[in-house]
C-alpha cells in the first residue's frame, strides 16, 4: 500500500486548470521530486495533499484512507508540509520550536534530538535564543525544517525547502534529510525544487505537473 | 424637583455655541464648516424625532410594540457594527444581528426582571434607555472584535496555516487571533470603567442628577448599568468572534481566507 496516492487530481484557479488528471504514488522509502515551471501549482499540490486547500477534482489517499476520512490534524502530523516561506510568531527560535509541541496531536522528540541536529547543521545554542524576526531567510528555513521534523512525521513535503540557503547550509540540510530517511525505512520525502541539480541529488524520480499532465494522460 | 424646562428658543440660543467651531473652521480653513452644520442639523432632527417616538412609546402600554422597538434598535446596532469593519465574509450581517439580539436581550432581561425588578417588566421608561445603552456599547465591541479577527486572519494567514500544517486543530490555530480580537473588543469598556468618576462623569448619571434624582441613587444606577454594559459587550464580542471563527475556519481544519472580501 502506498504511503500517498494522488488520483486524477485537478486544480483550477479561476477558469484555468493548473493541472488535471494528475496521478502518482509515493511509497515508503521513496524520494520523489515534483517539477514544473513557476506558477504551475506545485505549492498548491503540496497544500492539497495535507488538505489546506481542496482539490477541484480527484482525490488524495494517505495510508490507504482518503483525505475526507482523516481527522486532518492527525494526517498533518504524519504528512508534514514545509512551505517555501515559513512563518513564525514573534519570539525566539526556541519558542517557535516548542509551540507545536503543545498541540493535541504532537509527539515530543526524544531527549537530545534537537541538540544533535543543531550541531550537525553547525548552529550553536545561540540560534535557539535568536528572535525569529531577526533570522535570515536561510536560518528561517532551517528553523522551519527542525520544527517540522521534531515531532516525527513519516512523509515530508518540502516546498523549495533550501531555496534561501547558501551552498554549505544546503549540503547540511540535504544530509540532515538523508539521515532522517535512513533512520527509518518507512519514511519518504517529496521535494519541489527549481534546481535540476538538487532534484537529481535528492530524488529518485520525478512527477511533472502543469498543463502537460493533462495531455500526457488524456 | 425637576430640571428647568428648555424651550426651542433656548435651544436656538445654545446653537450659537457652534459658531465657535464654524468660525475656527473658516479661519483655519479646516473645511469642516459644511460637515459641522450638516452634523449638527442631523443630530438635532434625529433627536427631536426620537423624542417624539419616545413620547409615543412611553404612552403605549403594549409590550409587543415595545419589544418590536427593542428588536429594531438591536438590528440597527448590529448593522452599524458591521458597517465599520474593513472586511466582510458571507453571513457576517446575520452573525452580528443574532449575536447583538441575543446578548442585549439576555442582559436587559436579567437586569430588568432579576435586578431592578421593574413592574410591569416592559415599562419603556426602563427598558428602552437601558437597552439603548447596552446596544451602543455592544456595537463597538462587535465592530472592534470582528475587525480585529478578520484582519488577523488575513494578515497572519501564513502563520495560521503553518500552525495547521504542524498538526494544530482549527481552534489551536485560531486561538491567538481570537483571543486578541476578544481583548480588543473589551478594551473600551474596561477603560471607561477604570476612569469613570475620576475623568468622566457618565452621561446617564449626569442626566439623572439634572432631572433631580438623588445623586447616590444616580450613582447606583450608573454602577449597575456599567456591569450590564461590561457583560453585554463580553457576550456580544465573544459571540461574534466565535461565529466569525466558525465561518472562516472549516470543520476540516482549513482557513477559508478566500471568504474575506474588502468592504
Amino acid at each position: 500500500m502506498p504511503l500517498l496516492a494522488v488520483r486524477d487530481a485537478g486544480r483550477r484557479v479561476s477558469d484555468r486548470w493548473l493541472w488535471r488528471r494528475l496521478s502518482f504514488e509515493v511509497r515508503e522509502g521513496e524520494r520523489v521530486g515534483v517539477s514544473g515551471p513557476s506558477g504551475s501549482g506545485k505549492s498548491l499540490l503540496l497544500r492539497a495533499i495535507i488538505g489546506l486547500d481542496d482539490l477541484d477534482e480527484g482525490e488524495v489517499i494517505v495510508a490507504g484512507k482518503p483525505l475526507r476520512e482523516w481527522h486532518l490534524p492527525d494526517l498533518r502530523s504524519r504528512v508534514r508540509y514545509i512551505p517555501q516561506t515559513p512563518a513564525f510568531a514573534d519570539g525566539t527560535v526556541r519558542e517557535a520550536l516548542a509551540a507545536p509541541l503543545g498541540y493535541a496531536t504532537a509527539v515530543p522528540p526524544p531527549a537530545g534530538w534537537l541538540a544533535e541536529r543543531l550541531e550537525r547543521l553547525g548552529r550553536g545554542a545561540d540560534f535557539l535564543g535568536a528572535r525569529t524576526e531577526t533570522l535570515s531567510g536561510g536560518e528561517r528555513q532551517i528553523a522551519a525544517l527542525l520544527r517540522a521534523m521534531q515531532t516525527g512525521p513519516q512523509l515530508l513535503l518540502l516546498d523549495e525547502a533550501t531555496a534561501s540557503l547558501d551552498p554549505d547550509a544546503t549540503d547540511a540540510a540535504e544530509s540532515l534529510l538523508a539521515d532522517w530517511l535512513a533512520e527509518d525505512a518507512s519514511r519518504a520525502v517529496v521535494w519541489t525544487s527549481h534546481s535540476r541539480d538538487q532534484r537529481s541529488r535528492v530524488t529518485d524520480r520525478e512527477v511533472e505537473i502543469g498543463p502537460a499532465a493533462e495531455t500526457a494522460s488524456a | 424637583m425637576g430640571a428647568i424646562e428648555i424651550g426651542y428658543g433656548q435651544l436656538a440660543l445654545g446653537a450659537l455655541l457652534l459658531a465657535i467651531n464654524i468660525g475656527l473652521s473658516i479661519a483655519l480653513r479646516l473645511g469642516l464648516a459644511r460637515d459641522l452644520v450638516i452634523g449638527a442639523a442631523r443630530m438635532t432632527v434625529q433627536l427631536l424625532l426620537i423624542g417624539l417616538v419616545l413620547e409615543w412609546v412611553f404612552a403605549t402600554e403594549n409590550p409587543a410594540i415595545i419589544v418590536c422597538i427593542a428588536v429594531l434598535m438591536a438590528a440597527l446596532a448590529g448593522r452599524a457594527g458591521v458597517k465599520r469593519t474593513a472586511r466582510r465574509y458571507p453571513g457576517i450581517w446575520w452573525n452580528a444581528l443574532v449575536v447583538i439580539l441575543g446578548a442585549s436581550f439576555l442582559v436587559t432581561g436579567v437586569s430588568v426582571l432579576g435586578v431592578i425588578r421593574v413592574d410591569p417588566w416592559f415599562d419603556p421608561q426602563y427598558l428602552i434607555p437601558l437597552h439603548g445603552m447596552l446596544l451602543g456599547n455592544a456595537l463597538n465591541g462587535i465592530s472592534l472584535g470582528l475587525d480585529r479577527f478578520m484582519e488577523g486572519c488575513a494578515k497572519d494567514r501564513a502563520l495560521i496555516e503553518t500552525r495547521l500544517a504542524l498538526g494544530a486543530t482549527r481552534w489551536e490555530a485560531a486561538r491567538p487571533v481570537a483571543t486578541e480580537a476578544l481583548r480588543t473588543g473589551m478594551i473600551p469598556v474596561v477603560n471607561s470603567m477604570m476612569i469613570m468618576g475620576l475623568v468622566s462623569l457618565p452621561g446617564m448619571m449626569t442626566g439623572q442628577i439634572l432631572a433631580g434624582a438623588d445623586p447616590a441613587q444616580a450613582v447606583r444606577y450608573q454602577v449597575l448599568i456599567m456591569f450590564m454594559i461590561a457583560s453585554c459587550v463580553a457576550l456580544a464580542t465573544g459571540g461574534v468572534v466565535a461565529l466569525a471563527y466558525r465561518a472562516l475556519f472549516s470543520p476540516r481544519h482549513q482557513l477559508r481566507s478566500e471568504k474575506l472580501r474588502g468592504a
